[in-house]
C-alpha cells in the first residue's frame, strides 16, 4: 500500500540543514540548493573498515582464526586503506578477540594498508605493539551513564586511563585514533548534548589522537541531529580530523553519512556485509554495510579506491562462514539481478 | 496492495513477463500472498487514522493480469473514507478509469515510463503510445473534475536499458504535467539511483515542471532510498511516496527490497523537524498488523528496532 506524504512547512528544512540552510521560497533558490549540495562533497573519502573487529565482535557466532585472516586479506585486496583488524582487550571480556596475536601475525600486510587495533589500556597497547600493530585506537563515550555501565568509570576517568596509552604511543611513534561513542543518543541517557560530544572529541584530539571517529552507537541519529552534533564538534576539532561511524539500526546511516559529507567530513567507518548487530536491540542491524556506503559514494563521483565487486566477494565469504545473510542491500540486489 | 510489483500492475504482455520471470508466475498464481479483502480494508482504515493524507488504495487493472487487485471495487467500497484523506487508484486506461469512477474513486493515477524498452516490455507499447492512452483517461477525468496523479517509472535507471537520460525523464514528466496531472511522482523503479543521479535528474526535471508539482518514489533495493529522498528534500521536493513496512519487493531482484518503508522515512523527516502530520506509532501498528496478516517480517528498520530495543532510546 503506497502512501504519499505531503510535507507541511517546507521551510522547516531551512532551520535544520546547518551550513546548507537555504530558503526554498523561489525557483532560483531551489536551483542554488541543488548546485550547492552537489558542490559540497569531498572528491575522495577514506573508508575505515571495521568488520573484522567491531563487526565480528558483535556477531553471535565465533569465527575461526583462519577465516578472520582470510577475510582481512580479501579486504586488503579490495582497495581499502584502513582495516580494523582486532582488539587487544582481555579475552575474558571479549572471547571473540582472543586470537588477537595470531590474527596480527597471520595476515598478509599489503603495502598502503593500515591495520588498526583497539587498545583499551596500557597492557593492551603493549601487547598490540609486540604483535606488530602499526596503529591503535582508544574509545571514549559522550555519555556518563554509558561509560559507567560499559567500563565502570566516568568519562573523565576513562580519558585519564588513556593518557598512559597516549604517552606510550607517542614514545613508540604509533598513531592513535580516538572513538567517541553515543554521539547522538545513549541507550541509558537518551539524547546526548552536542556540547558533550564536542568536549570529549576535543579532549581526545588534544591528547594526541590524529583522528576522531564520532559514533552513533545505537543508530538513533537523523540528518537533523547529525548536523547539530557536527556543528558543535567542528567548532572544537578540525573537520579534516573527523570521521563518522554511523549505525543503521533505524535505517538512517546513509542519510546521516550524506550530511556529514556535505559538512566536510571525508572519513567514514563501515563494516563489510553490515557485520555486527546492535547489542541494545536484539536482531536489529548495527553497523552500516561498506558495500552500501561505497555504492553511494561512487554514485556521487567520490573516489574511495575500493573495488566494489572484490569487497562483495569478501562479504560473501564471511557471511558463508558465519552462516548468515548479508545485511548489505547492494550485495543482496547485485547477486539477484 | 504493495506487494504486487509495479510492473505487473501495468502489464499487458503478461505472457512475456512470466516467461522472463518464472518465479513471478509462481508468486502470482500460487497465491501465497493473496490477501483477503477484509484485511486490505482493515489496513487502509488503520492507515487512515495515522494522519497520512494520501493512501493509494487499489488498482483498476484487469484481474487477469493482477489477481491481487481483483477485489478493487470491494476494497474501494468497503473502506471508511476519512474526510481529510485522498484515496487515489491506479487506472491504466479508460476502461479502468470508468470502473474506478463507478466504484466511487475520487482521484486516479496513470503510470508513464522514462524508458522505451520498459514501456514496451511492460505495457506492449511505446512511451508515446502510452501517453495517448493516458490522455483519454486525463480528459475523461477532467470532465468529472477528478484529479490525476502521474508517475514516471525508471527515472534513475531501467532494468533493460540501464542508464536513463534525465532529459527523457523531464520529457515524460512535462507531458504528463501539461496533459493535466496535478503532480508527477518520479520513480526509481529498481532502486539503483544515488544522491548523485537523483540530483542530476531533478535538476533537469525542475526546468520543465514546477518543483511543487513533483514527488519522489524511491526504492530501497540498493539501500539508497533515504539519502535519495534527503537529496530531493534539499532541492525543494516536498512530496514523498513510501509503503508501510516497506511492503513490495523488487520484481527485478528476487528477494531484494523494493519500496522504502514509511516508518523509516517518517523517522528521518521528524528527526529533521519536518512536519508530516503523521503519527509514526500508529503507522508502526498498521505495519505490524499487515506483516502479521502476511506472516512476514517488516522491512522497516525503525519498526524492527522499536520492537526489540531493550531501552526506548529512539529520539
Amino acid at each position: 500500500m503506497a502512501t504519499v506524504m505531503k510535507l507541511v512547512h517546507r521551510n522547516a528544512l531551512t532551520s535544520l540543514m546547518g551550513q546548507h540552510c537555504l530558503s526554498f521560497s523561489s525557483a532560483a533558490a531551489h536551483r542554488a540548493a541543488g548546485v550547492r549540495a552537489a558542490q559540497a562533497f569531498p572528491g575522495k573519502v577514506k573508508i575505515v573498515e571495521v568488520g573484522p573487529r567491531d563487526g565480528l565482535q558483535n556477531e553471535k557466532t565465533l569465527v575461526p582464526t583462519e577465516a578472520k585472516i582470510k577475510l582481512i586479506n580479501m579486504l586488503s585486496e579490495s582497495g581499502l586503506s584502513v582495516i580494523e583488524a582486532t582488539s587487544f582487550v582481555s579475552p575474558k571480556w571479549v572471547p571473540q578477540m582472543a586470537d588477537q596475536v595470531e590474527v596480527m601475525k597471520g595476515i598478509s600486510r599489503k603495502p598502503g594498508v593500515t591495520y588498526q587495533v583497539l587498545t583499551p589500556n596500557l597492557q593492551g597497547f603493549q601487547a598490540a605493539v609486540k604483535a606488530g600493530a602499526p596503529e591503535v585506537a582508544i574509545f571514549g563515550a559522550a555519555s556518563e551513564l554509558f561509560s559507567k555501565k560499559n567500563i565502570n568509570c566516568s568519562v573523565d576517568e576513562s580519558l585519564q586511563r588513556f593518557d598512559e596509552v597516549m604517552k606510550a604511543a607517542k614514545e613508540a611513534g604509533v598513531p592513535v585514533r580516538g572513538y567517541v561513542s553515543c554521539v547522538i543518543g545513549c541507550p541509558y541517557e537518551g539524547k546526548v548534548a552536542p556540547e558533550k560530544v564536542a568536549h570529549v572529541a576535543k579532549r581526545l584530539y588534544s591528547m594526541g589522537c590524529y583522528e576522531i571517529s564520532l559514533g552513533d552507537t545505537i543508530g538513533v541519529g537523523t540528518p537533523g541531529s547529525m548536523t547539530k552534533m557536527l556543528e558543535a564538534v567542528i567548532k572544537e576539532v578540525p573537520v579534516s580530523a573527523l570521521a563518522v561511524h554511523c549505525h543503521d539500526t533505524y535505517g538512517q546511516a546513509l542519510a546521516n553519512i550524506l550530511v556529514a559529507l556535505q559538512m566536510g567530513i571525508s572519513v567514514v567507518d563501515s563494516s563489510v556485509a553490515g557485520l555486527g548487530g546492535c547489542p541494545y536491540a536484539q536482531g536489529a542491524s548495527g553497523n552500516v554495510s561498506t558495500e552500501d556506503v561505497v555504492y553511494m559514494l561512487h554514485g556521487l563521483g567520490i573516489q574511495t579506491g575500493v573495488d566494489l565487486s572484490k569487497l562483495m566477494d569478501a562479504g560473501a565469504f564471511i557471511c558463508q562462514t558465519l552462516n548468515r545473510k548479508t545485511s548489505s542491500k547492494v550485495a543482496q540486489a547485485a547477486c539477484k539481478l | 496492495m504493495g506487494n504486487v510489483p509495479t510492473t505487473v500492475k501495468h502489464c499487458l504482455s503478461y505472457e512475456q513477463l512470466i516467461e522472463d520471470y518464472p518465479w513471478l508466475r509462481r508468486w502470482l498464481q500460487e497465491d501465497k500472498e493473496i490477501v483477503p479483502t477484509g484485511v486490505k480494508i482493515q489496513l487502509i482504515d488503520m492507515l487512515s487514522g495515522t494522519g497520512l493524507s494520501v493512501i493509494e488504495a487499489t488498482s483498476f487493472v484487469s484481474s487477469k493480469w493482477v489477481p491481487q487487485m481483483a477485489d478493487h471495487t470491494d476494497v474501494l467500497r468497503g473502506i471508511q473514507k476519512a474526510s481529510n484523506v485522498q484515496y487515489p487508484v491506479l487506472t491504466p486506461n479508460l476502461q479502468g478509469f470508468q470502473d474506478a469512477v463507478a466504484a466511487g474513486a475520487t482521484e486516479v493515477a496513470v503510470f508513464g515510463s522514462a524508458s522505451e524498452t520498459f514501456s514496451k516490455k511492460n505495457i506492449n507499447c511505446s512511451v508515446d503510445e502510452s501517453m495517448l492512452r493516458f490522455e483519454e483517461v486525463i480528459n475523461a477525468a477532467k470532465k468529472r473534475q477528478i484529479p490525476v496523479r502521474g508517475y514516471v517509472s525508471c527515472a534513475l535507471g531501467c532494468p533493460h536499458e540501464g542508464h536513463i537520460e534525465p532529459s527523457k525523464v523531464a520529457e515524460v514528466a512535462k507531458r504528463l504535467y501539461e496533459m493535466g496531472c496535478y503532480e508527477i511522482s518520479l520513480g526509481d523503479t529498481i532502486g539503483i539511483g544515488t544522491p548523485g543521479s537523483m540530483l542530476k535528474m531533478l535538476q533537469r526535471v525542475m526546468k520543465d515542471v514546477p518543483i511543487n508539482a513533483l514527488a519522489v518514489h524511491c526504492h530501497d533495493t540498493y539501500g539508497q532510498a533515504l539519502p535519495n529522498i534527503l537529496t530531493a528534500l534539499q532541492m525543494g521536493v516536498s512530496v514523498v511516496d513510501s509503503a508501510v513496512a516497506g511492503l513490495g519487493g523488487c520484481p527485478y531482484a528476487q528477494g531484494s527490497s523494493g519500496n522504502v518503508s514509511t516508518e523509516d522515512v517518517l523517522y528521518m523527516l521528524h528527526g529533521m523537524g519536518i512536519e508530516t502530520g503523521v503519527n509514526i506509532a500508529k503507522v508502526i501498528e498498521a505495519g505490524s498488523f499487515i506483516c502479521s496478516a502476511l506472516s512476514r517480517k517488516t522491512n522497516s528498520k525503525v519498526a524492527q528496532a522499536r520492537s526489540t530495543a531493550c531501552c526506548d532510546a529512539s529520539l
